[in-house]
């Protein structure tokens, strides 16, 4: 409470983008292969708030994201953005994966401006747009290039410009940083938490660092696996912006010490298969198939 | 180590020189080699003289007219077709599960096979031939434009989903773009068997075009001819395969095979 309390004073209100995970159930695979990813679910999340998922691999965190990104749909159970049930993707929720899902054939810029050009924004706009996201995300200068020529990090950024630009009410994210060194995610730790900061938007963020959702988060959701549940919530008691003396207080790390004992034990660490929830064949995702 | 370090346009000059010094000796001196003879091969000046021949006669230009224009339907039509059906065939199940078993068995006949049924089907025998040219680059075009498809990456797909674009937008927004390479791949295999089967559509059943000249320089005993006719097979699959290459790379400048992704 504290937490978002400290929040409203440094941010501007928001009252778009609450969420409700009501009763959810998920199931994945095929056939005898058929099993409860997700099983009875239910969260609320405040318009503005930042969430992070934290759980072992396995623990149905990607499928939580993937079915409040519209493209996984629960076999129970209802997925509610400001009162309206999720029906499929949509800009407004922004989805960012761990690497990047930029696309290889066109420049940085167009790959900002991809979501504009979608819904019909005329060039010039556009490109003004996509140049005012990259400078936010500080790749000035960097417009013309390919994704390809560009290092995970800066990828990373121009992945977050592109979802950012069609002003989404809440921003999903699978482990965005995982594949970052530490001081490259530490900096988009603190990019990412400026943009929420200046233009606040409800924040859904996976991830198994436990350091990394103690110093992002409002609230943390602990899950555990087989079936996937929220087994506890945290509110994360540290004001905004996070101090060093948040990082290093005493707090930090008692709060470390419970995540890491959740995390611990056997009954969360199941060691399970590393696939996508997200499915491959387009015919399951994919009614006119 | 010891390699003289010679300039790297050197190279392939020196290659093909070497390789017409070779059929010099090996003409001139009517080698017989047991297994095979040289000795009525022409030599390369007298295949100089007949190709100089062939340039100033107006028959060149019904001959080249007649072949470009087959392998350019037969390849438009193919490359059409086998764009069109991988994209559906790579993204949707049941389009897959109702044309993949026909195009199965289809595939093993090889194109020259085709030829007699093909006479037989179309009364002119210039659709005949642009048949087969069809046939031959089809299969390449098509398995590897599925193939394309295939390796799209799923991700790609849902994020351009969460960015607003509809369901029949991906394929030309992301699935095209991203199998691009793997159908340029299939486009210049077909180029190939687009040639290959041209001339020997043209040797079968043809009036004018460079397989038809080749082989009937064979039978009126003009056998320089018959070398004329190969170079010029030879020279146009090469220029067509460059043409694409340049095209592709015009079309995906984001895209270096061997280098960074
Ligand atoms: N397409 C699929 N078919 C079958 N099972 C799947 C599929 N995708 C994921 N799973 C399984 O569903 C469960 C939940 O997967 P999910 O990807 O949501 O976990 P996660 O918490 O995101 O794990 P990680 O931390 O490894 O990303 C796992 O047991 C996984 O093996
Ligand atoms: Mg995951």
């Amino acid at each position: 409470m504290n937490a978002i309390l400290s929040l409203s004073e440094l941010a501007p209100e928001v009252s778009t983008g609450r969420l409700d995970i009501d009763r959810v159930s998920i199931e994945l695979g095929s056939g005898a292969d058929r099993f409860t990813a997700l099983a009875d679910v239910s969260v609320n999340i405040a318009p503005g708030e930042f969430v992070c998922l934290l759980g072992p691999s396995g623990c149905g965190k990607s499928t939580l994201l993937g079915a409040l990104a519209g493209h996984l749909t629960p076999s129970r159970g209802q997925l509610r953005l400001d009162g309206a049930p999720i029906g499929g993707p949509d800009p407004e929720r922004g989805l960012v994966f761990q690497h990047h899902t930029l696309f290889p054939w066109l420049s940085v810029r167009d790959n900002v401006a991809y979501g504009l050009r979608m819904r019909g924004v005329g060039r010039a706009e556009r490109h003004a747009q996509a140049m005012t996201w990259l400078k936010e995300v500080g790749l000035e200068g960097f417009e013309h290039h390919y994704p390809g020529a560009l290092s995970g990090g800066m990828q990373q950024r121009v992945e977050i410009a592109r979802v950012l630009i069609n002003q989404p009410r809440v921003l999903l994210m699978d482990e965005p940083f995982g594949a970052l060194d530490a001081l490259t995610r530490l900096k988009m730790q603190e990019l990412l938490l400026a943009l929420w900061t200046r233009r606040r938007m409800t924040v859904v963020f996976v991830t198994h660092d436990i350091d990394e959702a103690l110093f992002m988060a409002d609230r943390i959701l602990v899950m555990s696996a087989r079936p996937g549940r929220v087994i506890e919530e945290i509110v994360v008691p540290a004001g905004r912006p996070r101090t060093a003396e948040w990082l290093t207080g005493a707090s930090f790390i008692e709060h470390k010490r419970h995540c890491l004992a959740l995390l611990r034990d056997p009954a969360v660490t199941v060691p399970l298969a590393r696939l996508s929830p997200i499915n491959p064949a387009a015919d399951a995702a994919d009614p006119a198939a | 180590m010891s390699t003289p370090a010679l300039p790297t346009r050197a190279l392939p000059l020196l290659s093909l020189i070497v390789c017409v010094l070779l059929w010099h000796v090996a003409s001139s001196r009517h080698m017989n080699l047991g297994l095979v003879t040289f000795q009525n091969v022409p030599q390369p000046l007298e295949v100089v003289h007949a190709a100089w021949d062939l340039f100033q006669s107006p028959k060149l230009q019904n001959h080249l007219g007649a072949s470009l224009g087959r392998v350019a339907s037969g390849f438009l039509v193919a490359a059409a077709l086998g764009v069109g059906l991988g994209l559906a065939i790579g993204r949707f199940r049941w389009v897959r599960e109702t044309l993949m078993p026909p195009l199965e068995v289809a595939r093993p006949i090889p194109a020259v096979a085709w030829i007699p049924l093909s006479i037989l089907m179309f009364p002119s025998s210039e659709g005949s031939m642009i048949f087969i040219t069809f046939v031959g680059a089809l299969f390449p075009i098509l398995l590897n434009t599925i193939h394309g498809v295939h390796g799209v990456d799923p991700r790609l797909i849902a994020s351009a989903r969460s960015l607003g674009t509809r369901r029949w937008a991906i394929f030309a927004r992301v699935i095209l773009p991203a199998a691009a390479p793997s159908v340029l791949t299939g486009l210049s295999i077909g180029m190939g068997t687009c040639w290959f089967c041209l001339v020997t559509a043209e040797m079968i059943s043809g009036q004018y075009g460079i397989g038809y000249y080749t082989w009937e320089s064979y039978t009126v005993q003009n056998y320089a001819n018959i070398i004329v006719g190969m170079l010029l097979i030879g020279f146009l699959g090469m220029g067509s395969s460059v043409l694409l290459h340049r095209a592709g790379q015009a079309l995906m400048p984001w895209y270096r095979p061997g280098g960074r992704p």
